[in-house]
């Protein structure tokens, strides 16, 4: 690639060193800067997933006996709400968009910034805001919120609990993400380097540009589920509440039109990651770039019409449970075609599994088994005998965790020397990846068995026939906790003793490696003309790396 | 003979798991494979493969066929569950917070479900407050109760015995303990328990009975069927009295 111009010039410094109009702290609060905007967006996720990793502990060491534990039921009840609330709204959902889309999609398309910047400053405020909207309208009103993350009518509606503002901070936090939504797909269209056509995008790119289709069409249905819930408590609308001629039915269609594509909102820019790392690491060009870019885009259509297989025990009708199961198995394939073209791109590779290629490689295990129990759940017969038990947690565990969170680790390692101009130690790193790695397994897969043999969840307390698996489970929370708490002390310690890092530490042949570590403040000096495809090896200079 | 619902619910899950286990040991098998074969050591340099098409249709079709085999399985499991058999015993459940209360079509009510062996039982389902699910895991049978509607589920018990029925569908505070019992017996045995209920309903005939029936008065009561007025559960009897 045109590697003139990319030329670092030593009078340009890092984005870090820049300074501007605001000093300090100001600097980083008031920066329209893409880079230090994910930085952002990379704190307060992982101070929001920290959270939710406790009440993770909390609740397990809860469960590690028959009968109370640590706990009373309804402060079990509240510890499981606050969790599925906190994970799956302000740490999955805004999750590797918000951190590495900020910081890599202007610089992965050769742009000096997102199309709109202010509008993605204002978008981490909104965050920020609905985040803390949402956990104070958790510990508001009659008491902690004790409804579960899905909310549920009529129950969310009798419970004393604040849910009105917790549904306004829901409000706002969709907001924020239809405004990244809406940057990411104008950054994409508008701002490619020249040469670069849509077919020479990375295909993290390619990964975000399609969730942000989906959150840009999808997110509009949550706002308007939120204002008709405000409605009907505020002004006594029946629109859910049997009680006034209301549908709690419609409440759950509203809900998973919504949430269901979330999932993919959480799974596809984790998928953009594996498709960045393996061709780095495997020192060649990714198996067949068009169906995995196109699958990007196939999970994103068919993934908005498989809502109804949350419901298939609601009573929904018979033949709208068969439309939603046939197109529950048709997204599989597109899922399939990924992970077989991952695979295959190691094939004749020059491998070295370096700490992100390790968590992806524990990706392709992990993410195996959840999107194949996924083929139970899809099945409508044994679907309706394992939902809402325990089989359904370990699934979405394995998925959401599995995807979503084990490729933020991958990422993070990945981008780090780029992100912080520094390396991580690497033995203590793969270390603490593969005590990550025992302990999810042991954490997780107990619970496929115990759904199976009639576990339901969100249960405070349990039948004596399932304390085996119980303590198994519990057990692995500590394991996988402890591989967690090392990585990111190994992280946090990498940040100040880490050797610098040069420009392409793993000879990756995206445009993030072909400027400086960290970027400067434009990244570019002068914007490169692209001549081929993203992952494109040229063996004669290889040498050097 | 119609085939029998949890059995075709375990022969998806055996199919399923087949499937799984196949394409696990496939993917990692070929990933963990290729990590050491094509390993930086013994494989200094690369060869570029852009793609194969034949494979991309392979790997696109064969799934696509084994997934629509697995949701046939699925789906001629699930119209089996909807297809209640005509000769079905019908009985009313209503969830409410956290219990679940049972009524037979002679009026008999109960805390426990007490059905005869072999039969098929048709459960209509109803909710009196919020959300939940009437789940009987040995059965391999859920539906979720809905306020303000009438949902519905079968199910045949092979063998005489007792089986846990739990909530599936969160429901506040004691969601957890929301369990009730399912007691399988001969015919005798149960026609004994319904024919005698029915005579005590039909004497007191008040719609407040039953719900303090003694769960556990299955084989007391089938024992003194002869006088069954005079013998049903007392508590039962002292609560209607007070009613009237």
């Amino acid at each position: 690639m045109a590697n003139g111009i990319l030329a670092t010039d030593p009078n340009r410094v890092s984005f870090y060193e820049y300074e501007g109009k605001h000093k300090g702290i100001l600097s980083w609060l008031l920066s329209t800067d893409h880079k230090r905007i994910g930085l952002l967006y990379l704190i307060s996720l992982l101070a929001f997933f920290a959270v939710g990793v406790t009440l993770g502990f909390l609740m397990r060491l809860e469960m590690i006996s028959p009968g109370p534990t640590i706990m009373a039921p309804n402060t079990y009840n509240s510890v499981f709400t606050l969790h599925g609330v906190i994970m799956v709204f302000l740490f999955i959902l805004p999750g590797l968009p918000a951190i590495f889309g900020n910081f890599f999609l202007p610089i992965q398309i050769g742009a000096r910034d997102v199309a709109f910047p202010r509008i993605n400053l204002l978008s981490w405020y909104l965050y920020l805001i609905g985040g803390v909207l949402a956990i104070v309208s958790l510990f508001t009103g009659g008491g902690i919120m004790d409804t579960g993350w899905t909310f549920y009518v009529p129950y969310s509606i009798r419970t004393t609990s604040n849910i009105s503002l917790s549904v306004f901070a829901a409000f706002v936090l969709g907001f924020s993400s239809i405004l990244t939504a809406v940057n990411f797909i104008t950054t994409a269209h508008r701002m490619r380097a020249p040469g670069m056509t849509f077919f020479r995008m990375p295909l993290f790119v390619w990964a975000l540009y399609s969730t942000a289709w989906i959150q840009l069409l999808a997110t509009p249905i949550l706002g308007i589920t939120l204002l008709l819930i405000i409605a009907e408590r505020m002004l006594g609308v029946g629109i859910f509440d049997p009680n006034l001629g209301g549908d709690p039915i419609l409440y759950q269609h509203m809900f998973w039109i919504y949430s269901h594509p979330a999932v993919y909102i959480m799974a596809i820019p984790a998928f953009g990651v594996v498709s960045e790392i393996i061709p780095t690491f495997s020192k060649k060009n990714i198996f067949g770039y068009t169906p995995v870019a196109i699958s990007s885009l196939a999970i994103a259509f068919v993934g908005y019409l498989v809502w109804g297989h949350h419901m298939f025990s609601s009573g929904i009708s018979d033949i709208s449970r068969l439309i939603f199961s046939l197109l529950t198995f048709l997204v599989a394939i597109p899922t399939g075609v990924k992970v077989f073209n991952w695979v295959a791109t190691m094939y004749k590779g020059s491998i070295t599994v370096k700490t992100p290629m390790l968590f992806v490689l524990f990706f392709i295990v992990i993410f195996s088994i959840g999107g194949l129990t996924g083929l139970v759940l899809g099945a409508i017969n044994t679907d309706i005998h394992v939902t809402d038990t325990y089989f359904v947690v370990g699934h979405f565990h394995y998925v959401m965790f599995g995807s979503m969170g084990i490729l933020l680790f991958a990422g993070l390692h990945y981008w780090f020397p780029k992100m912080f101009g520094r390396m991580y130690h690497e033995k203590m790193a793969q270390v603490s990846a593969w005590i990550f790695f025992v302990g999810f397994n042991l954490l997780y897969f107990p619970m496929f068995i115990m759904g199976y043999l009639g576990m339901p969840r969100r249960y405070y307390d349990y039948l004596p026939e399932f304390t085996t698996y119980h303590v198994i489970a519990t057990v692995g929370s500590w394991i996988m906790i402890t591989g967690m708490i090392i990585m990111f002390a190994n992280l946090i310690r990498s940040l100040y003793t880490g050797a610098k890092a040069t420009e392409n530490p793993w000879g990756g042949t995206t445009l993030e490696w072909k400027i400086p570590s960290p970027p400067p403040l434009e990244n570019f000096r002068e914007i490169p003309v692209i001549t081929e495809g993203p992952y494109e090896h040229h063996f004669n200079k290889e040498e050097n790396t | 003979m119609r085939p029998d619902i949890a059995t075709q619910v375990d022969n998806t899950m055996i199919l399923i798991v087949a499937v799984c286990i196949f394409f696990f040991v496939l993917v990692t098998g070929t990933m963990i494979y290729f990590v050491f074969r094509y390993n930086k050591k013994r494989n200094p340099q690369a060869t570029n493969i852009h793609g194969n098409t034949p494979l991309e249709v392979a790997w696109t079709v064969i799934p696509l066929i084994l997934v629509l085999v697995i949701f046939f399985y699925g789906w001629n499991g699930f119209s089996n569950m909807r297809n209640v058999p005509e000769d079905a015993l019908v009985v009313k459940v209503t969830g409410q917070m956290w219990k679940w209360k049972f009524e037979y079509e002679n009026g008999k009510k109960s805390d426990t479900l007490f059905v005869p062996v072999g039969k098929p039982v048709r459960m209509n389902i109803h909710s009196n407050d919020v959300n939940h699910s009437f789940f009987i895991p040995s059965m391999r049978v859920k539906e979720d109760a809905v306020p303000g509607r009438e949902n519905y589920l079968w199910f045949k018990a092979d063998n005489i015995g007792e089986y846990d029925i739990a909530c599936a569908e969160y429901c506040g505070l004691d969601h957890w303990n929301m369990y009730a019992k399912l007691i399988v017996d001969t015919d005798e045995n149960f026609n004994a328990w319904y024919n005698q209920v029915e005579q005590s309903e039909k004497k007191t005939n008040s719609g407040e009975t039953g719900n303090t029936t003694n769960q556990d008065s299955l084989k007391n009561n089938s024992g003194n069927t002869d006088d069954s007025t005079t013998v049903t559960d007392t508590t039962q009897i002292s609560d209607t009295t007070k009613s009237e």
